[in-house]
């Protein structure tokens, strides 16, 4: 074999609808074969809140955006003879396909490793694709590729409407949609034109089964499937959005083994080498099946079936890429058989996709052919009841498990319509009296699904019926045995989650743990990845005495907004930091996308619930030292107080003072008696209070309830009328908490700390100003840190501020606090007593891991008494967070950076100024530097005057300015020349969405569009052309400060001359 | 074991070392004793109970939902076999799973897996921990048992010391697709019928006959070559179709071996065979082509194996196992023998072997 000396590895960039920490997973596992290898390793990569980008992981890190221009700059310097592709998504594949396309990859000698780039192409490109599987005598969908909107009316008149369009090269199903009229498509088609050069027109298969596969294929020729799956949601709903399960349950052995043996002969006609999935249509009515895809490359999909079944398709994947046979690579679970087999499972795993819906204005919440979902979350049981209800509670939605809620739904508007919440219309319309076959005909739904769901709500209805008598023993086993909570049982039987665990206890209904082998038992496992059964008799594993000291770390639990793969970074750098050291690391959580969840990772996994419940199930049988919770974010961070009510030993700072911050009262009061300043607040429960309270402080007041997430149904009310709208909004979110309404300080700097503190005294801190001012969420900041434009009297207040509350609070561990700073003046609007979304950027930027800092200040191992190193100190770069958002996908919602948190993901990048690492991470976000054509759209008189250098700024740079009306009247006094677009209302050229639209050659590079206020009718007025922006793919600025930073970038960086520097070449 | 499954009749498991697993019946009302065997497979509990090689063991299934999509109807093809079984009715002793899904749903369902199993009298056990139970006999082996339905007991007895193959071979010699191109004589010792329709699809003609027909007698028997079939038990019980067999190697017909018929192949030609611990039952054994290194994802079903050392000169390994090295196949150097250990007719399982239906059928000339 002649293995290349050194390789690079292409990332996937932010997290997007489509694109998850799924690619963190695969990227890192391929990190690990190569360097395992003995092979030199280049991973480009601007997603600073991964593992793979951590020190340890790869030779040489670029926080680079992955696009051609920066990759080959890369390459060039690096000089890389290998290139893997297959592990960053399709953010990966398409750079690599440009970078072999433009003859960079050749003029540099770099080899494509894996999958050949003509077989790439031939999956991607759908003409090609379906070339390809007629000749391998299989069957696709009746399909037509169209090159503009008239091809695609021809098309779908041949195949009859309803059609469905899919855009090619497109992640996630972006821009795909069914069509049932001529109007329709030529809107749907002309929005997807915008963003690809090919669409698809084709037959559209609505309640055939949905399956796909997970297969293997090395250079041999050797090839295997490791999993099949099937989908509850049948063909209409995109496999993102859909509930998974693996195996499939409902197909026969012929089924099974015909798609089995499809899937092996397309992909040895295409010639494949490495990991790949495969998506078919099955009828549920007769033999027919379609082949929707094939993804050549690792997804979100393989990193489902890789935890499903314990197999390691990324690592397998990338050692067939240097050229092993599957035969020469161990099974990694029992160490003694091979790689070469197909997992058997004795167990199933569900999936459930996360939404969050909610947090966008104006979305529309139906689900369907294109993915909008932000996470996943996996349930592993024996029973589908059990893995159902198990992945239902992981949501973190709030419902305690399929039944049992209170919920109420518009069933029969859902049932054909679906929305996130599905699901639950299906248990309503159940208990409504719809039979299995009604609900079938509606939603397609397999029968089979709908009579285990039926299984749950029959046990529901014994419980009721138990509900005013002793809890028979025989019941309570057989609920938990269908997968009901100790709460949710207490619920429906008017008791507490407390006496249910007592009377659990006391009569030994426990739950056992059971192993994930890949060979259903027929081998020994080497490996501890674990899950909870009540399905059972025997524990396959034992808690005996082990020389170290066990440990366990509770993890991120579900992606959403808010949080994700930066929180997973902290776990796993927690994990790192205590196998370091010598403990046994235990890790408890259940998100499939993650690395937290590799079993290689941890000494024991258990992938299973992040409830009080479960981890003191699982607690009581390792009998660890104690618990670390605050590395996982909010979710572990909420069941403290639970946890330790229950016996459970939390390491690091106490509960009860992590319920002093969290509590806003209690923490108020801390404040004012530590003499810190805070925003004007109360605590109000009615709109009466509410309006007295904003009539004395005056008006704009934000609005939120208290234990929040990522500004859960947080707002800003200009007036009374705001007010009213939003209350409602939020005492929906949170019956248990009440509403926080605060003063909302206009103009005011936003700044942030990250620190650890051991025994109530820093140890390290970092602190970050954000480039907009407070009113944009944190979450969708653009951060700097080192902060540049900070006085130091703010710096050296905050820092104060932090040691007195780290002194007040006790705090041992990771914490972070938000302020507002206005000339000096600071107040503190936020704490948390645990690891921040911000931990892994500042601690990238200043090589100052502080994850391992708080874990060993846990441990007792950092001394507090030695003073505090200020993470900035040294620094000679500055590090840019940018928000990466994902408009484009969330058909209908408003664009708009506000309160309410919005980014799925962010990247981060260096430079030697604040402005080439701007211009560097907005790129990587996805943004595209303008060209030519700027429009602006400044609301406000103060606005217009206070970007008015910025907008001469861009005039003389040579750009050409739009303008609607009053902005276009404003430059036009000022002498800086704009072109006048008409509104899109008045129906008038030059019209704003010709531009927008790029018809007839018109073209737009960049909107810049800057609301007064954020008053409903305000919005109203310029939604449509946020909206009509991210249709159409065209960057989209929304912040007066932003835009003020942009046009300063670039009038100082020419995009040719942003540097392009490894991350050991910064210090 | 959801306990969805209404006021069911207890049931239990009983293994001969005394282990009891309580569980609740979904079959007949009847206790059986056997030899207690796992399969890992997922799919294809039809196939599985129907295939002959079952007779006289309880089957455990690992995988813990079974029933989901019911059973499918009796309707024959043109020759008269089942489009959906392996043979004409169950075989297995008993069923051991952890659920049974009551409710199934399929287009091809024509009854539920439990109203199979009644009309068929055959008990069934759910309730198991399948895992634990399946733990138990890849550490200590296969053990005998028995599933005891309510107070009706049975006593333990060893299946193997009877000749199970000569209890589930066909009786009398029988003749599908008369007209087909190349002739073959079918050795049943317990065949799974996708064998013969694997062998009618690519145009021959097979005489099936039982486990001791001696064909080479048979004068007014044409045939281009033989194959051994699967079966049930040790295969030494099989001493007249060894005999047959050994016989027949004298000749320069082709001869191809499944499962069983490669261990009798083994014995024919001078080889021993020996028991395995735990066997091998699943869809997912990786099986190596000594030649070509290829791997293949093969279905098996076997307890016994053939002892490679004991194989006289001439013969070499067509396949290897290569998860723990044990022999998956044979090949005559010089003479057109060849047989495998897993099954290239599938069903159910992989059907990546397939091709050695035409290696064998190429070996005719």
């Amino acid at each position: 074999m002649n293995k290349p000396n050194k390789v690079m590895v292409l990332g996937s960039g932010a997290i997007t609808i489509g694109q998850a920490g799924e690619f963190d997973f695969s990227g890192s596992q391929a990190l690990k074969s190569l360097r395992e290898e003995g092979i030199k390793t280049v991973l480009v990569n601007p997603n600073i809140a991964t593992i793979q980008s951590d020190q340890k992981m790869a030779d040489k890190i670029y926080f680079v955006p992955v696009t051609p221009y920066f990759v080959e700059k890369v390459i060039a310097k690096e000089r890389p003879d290998g290139i893997l592709l297959g592990f960053g998504g399709q953010t990966a594949l398409n750079c690599g396909v440009a970078l072999h396309d433009s003859g960079v990859l050749a003029k540099y000698n770099v080899k494509v490793l894996g999958t050949p780039i003509e077989a790439i192409k031939a999956t991607e490109d759908r003409e090609l694709f379906v070339k390809a599987v007629e000749a391998a005598s299989l069957k696709t969908p009746k399909s037509f590729a169209a090159n503009n909107v008239n091809d695609a009316l021809i098309a779908a008149e041949k195949i009859k409407y309803p059609v469905m369009i899919r855009s090619a090269y497109a992640l996630g199903g972006l821009g795909s949609g069914v069509c049932r009229s001529n109007g329709e498509l030529s809107e749907m088609a002309r929005q997807a034109f915008a963003n690809t050069p090919q669409i698809l027109v084709e037959e559209y298969l609505e309640h055939w089964k949905e399956i796909e596969y997970e297969v293997v294929r090395d250079a041999f020729d050797n090839c295997i499937t490791v999993c099949n799956m099937e989908n509850f949601d049948p063909m209409g709903i995109h496999t993102g959005e859909s509930i998974v399960v693996a195996p499939s349950q409902t197909l026969t052995n012929h089924e099974y083994h015909n798609l089995r043996e499809i899937a092996i002969k397309l992909i040895r006609h295409l010639g494949i080498v490495g990991e790949c999935n495969i998506q078919y249509a099955l009828d549920p009515d007769s033999n027919e099946y379609r082949i929707i895809e094939v993804n050549a490359r690792l997804s979100r999909s393989s990193a489902l079936a890789s935890k499903a079944t314990g197999y390691p398709l990324a690592f397998v994947a990338a050692k067939l890429a240097l050229g092993y046979s599957l035969t020469e690579i161990k099974n990694s679970i029992t160490q003694t058989t091979i790689a070469c087999f197909e997992p058997a499972l004795d167990y199933l795993v569900v999936k459930i996709p996360r939404w969050d819906l909610k947090k966008f204005r104006n979305v529309s919440r139906r689900i369907g052919s294109s993915m909008k979902s932000v996470g996943e979350v996996m349930a592993i049981g024996r029973t589908f009841e059990e893995a159902m209800q198990k992945a239902v509670r992981m949501l973190d939605i709030g419902a305690h498990g399929l039944v049992g809620n209170g919920f109420s739904y518009d069933f029969e508007e859902e049932l054909t319509n679906p929305t996130d919440e599905r699901l639950f219309a299906v248990v309503a319309a159940m208990k409504n009296g719809y039979t299995v076959e009604e609900i079938h005909k509606r939603t397609g739904i397999d029968e089979w699904f709908l009579y285990k769901i039926r299984n749950i709500l029959e046990v529901e209805g014994e419980l009721i019926a138990a509900a005013k008598k002793e809890l028979p023993l025989q019941l309570l086993k057989k609920a938990k045995q269908n997968g009901f909570s100790d709460k949710q049982i207490a619920i429906i039987t008017k008791k507490t989650a407390n006496e249910i665990r007592q009377l659990r206890k006391k009569n030994t209904i426990m739950p056992v743990v059971k192993q994930i082998d890949t060979l259903a038992a027929e081998y020994p496992a080497k490996t501890n990845y674990l899950y909870l059964t009540y399905n059972g008799d025997e524990d396959d594993v034992s808690f005996g005495n082990s020389s170290k000291k066990r440990i366990i770390v509770l993890g991120s639990g579900v992606y959403r907004i808010g949080s994700s793969v930066e929180f997973d970074w902290c776990c796993v750098n927690a994990v790192f930091t205590l196998r370091q050291l010598g403990y046994e690391a235990v890790m408890v959580n259940y998100n499939p996308e993650t690395v937290s969840t590799d079993y290689d990772v941890c000494d024991k996994l258990y992938f299973d619930e992040i409830s009080s419940e479960t981890v003191a199930d699982i607690y009581e049988k390792e009998k660890p030292e104690g618990v670390i919770i605050s590395m996982g974010g909010q979710i572990p961070n909420n069941i403290a107080v639970k946890l330790a009510e229950l016996g459970v030993n939390i390491l690091g700072t106490t509960p009860e003072s992590i319920d002093k911050a969290e509590d806003r009262q209690k923490f108020s009061q801390l404040l004012d008696k530590l003499g810190i300043d805070q925003p004007q607040w109360e605590e109000l429960t009615s709109i009466y209070e509410a309006k007295r309270f904003a009539a004395n402080v005056g008006f704009p007041v934000l609005v939120r309830p208290s234990y929040v997430l990522s500004g859960a149904a947080m707002s800003i009310a200009f007036n009374n009328e705001d007010l009213e709208q939003y209350l409602e909004k939020a005492s929906k979110v949170s019956e248990e908490y009440p509403v926080v309404i605060s003063k909302f300080i206009m103009n005011s700097k936003e700044v942030e700390i990250d620190a650890v503190a051991a025994g109530g005294k820093v140890t390290l801190e970092a602190i970050t100003e954000h480039v907009e001012n407070a009113g944009v969420h944190s979450g969708d900041a653009t951060m700097v840190f080192p902060p540049k434009k900070l006085y130091v009297e703010t710096t050296r207040r905050i820092s104060d501020i932090a040691a007195k509350i780290a002194g007040a609070l006790n705090i041992t561990g990771p914490f972070n606090m938000q302020f507002l700073a206005k000339e000096n003046e600071v107040k503190v609007i936020e704490c948390n007593l645990r690891a921040s979304r911000s931990f892994p950027f500042v601690s990238k930027v200043s090589k100052k891991n502080f994850a391992e800092a708080a874990t060993k200040a846990i441990l007792g191992l950092e001394d507090g008494g030695k003073g505090k190193t200020d993470a900035a100190d040294g620094i000679s770069c500055v590090g840019v967070k940018s928000p990466q958002f994902s408009f484009t996908r969330l058909k209908g919602a408003d664009p708009l950076t506000t309160v309410e948190m919005a980014s799925t993901g962010e990247v981060a990048c260096l430079g030697a100024t604040t402005y080439d690492a701007f211009l560097k991470a907005i790129m990587a976000a996805g943004f595209k530097l303008p060209e030519k054509n700027i429009l602006l759209s400044i609301g406000g008189d103060e606005a217009k005057a206070k970007f008015l250098p910025y907008a001469k700024k861009l005039s003389d740079l040579g750009f050409k300015l739009f303008a609607t009306e009053h902005t276009e009247l404003f430059l036009e006094k000022n002498k800086i020349p704009a072109t006048m677009l008409h509104k899109v209302s008045e129906e008038k050229s030059p019209n704003i969405l010709e531009y927008l639209s790029g018809s007839n050659g018109k073209k737009l590079h960049l909107v810049i569009n800057i609301p007064t206020s954020f008053t409903k009718k305000e919005l109203d007025d310029e939604y449509v052309i946020r909206r009509k922006a991210a249709d159409y793919g065209i960057p989209l600025i929304t912040n007066l400060q932003l835009a003020r930073l942009l046009a300063e970038a670039l009038a100082a960086v020419k995009p040719e001359e942003l540097e392009v520097k490894a991350w050991d070449e910064y210090n | 074991m959801t306990g969805n499954n209404g006021a069911a009749l207890k049931a239990k498991l009983v293994l001969q070392d005394g282990t009891i697993f309580n569980g609740f019946s979904f079959g007949a009302g009847k206790s059986v004793p056997g030899e207690v065997v796992f399969n890992t497979g997922m799919v294809g509990y039809p196939e599985s109970l129907t295939d002959p090689s079952y007779k006289g063991q309880i089957l455990v299934l690992t995988y813990p939902l079974i029933g989901n999509y019911g059973v499918p109807g009796g309707s024959r093809d043109e020759h008269g076999l089942p489009l959906n079984f392996e043979s004409e009715k169950i075989q297995a002793e008993g069923l051991v799973v952890a659920e049974y899904s009551v409710d199934y749903s399929h287009y091809t369902a024509a009854k539920s897996l439990s109203q199979w199993l009644k009309e068929e009298g055959k008990p069934a056990i759910f309730g198991i921990d399948t895992r634990q139970l399946t733990k138990k006999l890849r550490e200590k082996g296969v053990m005998l048992g028995k599933i005891v339905i309510g107070e009706k007991n049975v006593e333990i007895e060893d299946p193997n010391l009877r000749n199970l193959a000569a209890e589930v071979c066909t009786d009398e010699k029988k003749v599908y697709n008369s007209g087909g191109k190349r002739k073959i004589v079918l050795i049943d010792c317990g065949v799974k019928l996708n064998i013969i329709r694997s062998l009618i699809s690519r145009g021959c003609c097979v005489t099936r006959v039982p486990w001791n027909y001696d064909f080479l007698a048979d004068k007014e028997l044409d045939f281009d070559g033989i194959v051994i079939s699967n079966g049930p038990g040790d295969p030494k019980m099989c001493t007249a179709t060894i005999r047959n067999v050994a016989a027949a190697m004298k000749e320069e017909r082709p001869i191809f071996g499944i499962c069983l018929g490669n261990q009798i192949l083994a014995l024919a030609a001078g080889g021993d065979t020996y028991k395995l611990k735990y066997g091998h039952r699943s869809q997912n054994q990786p099986c190596i082509d000594t030649q070509t290194k290829r791997c293949y994802i093969t279905t098996q079903n076997h307890g016994y194996a053939v002892n490679m050392k004991t194989m006289p000169a001439g013969w070499e390994e067509l396949f290897v196992n290569a998860n723990d090295g044990t022999n998956e196949g044979l090949r005559h150097k010089t003479k057109p023998f060849m047989s495998c250990q897993a099954h290239p007719e599938a069903t159910p399982g992989p059907v990546d072997t397939a091709h050695l239906f035409d290696d064998f059928l190429g070996m005719m000339k």
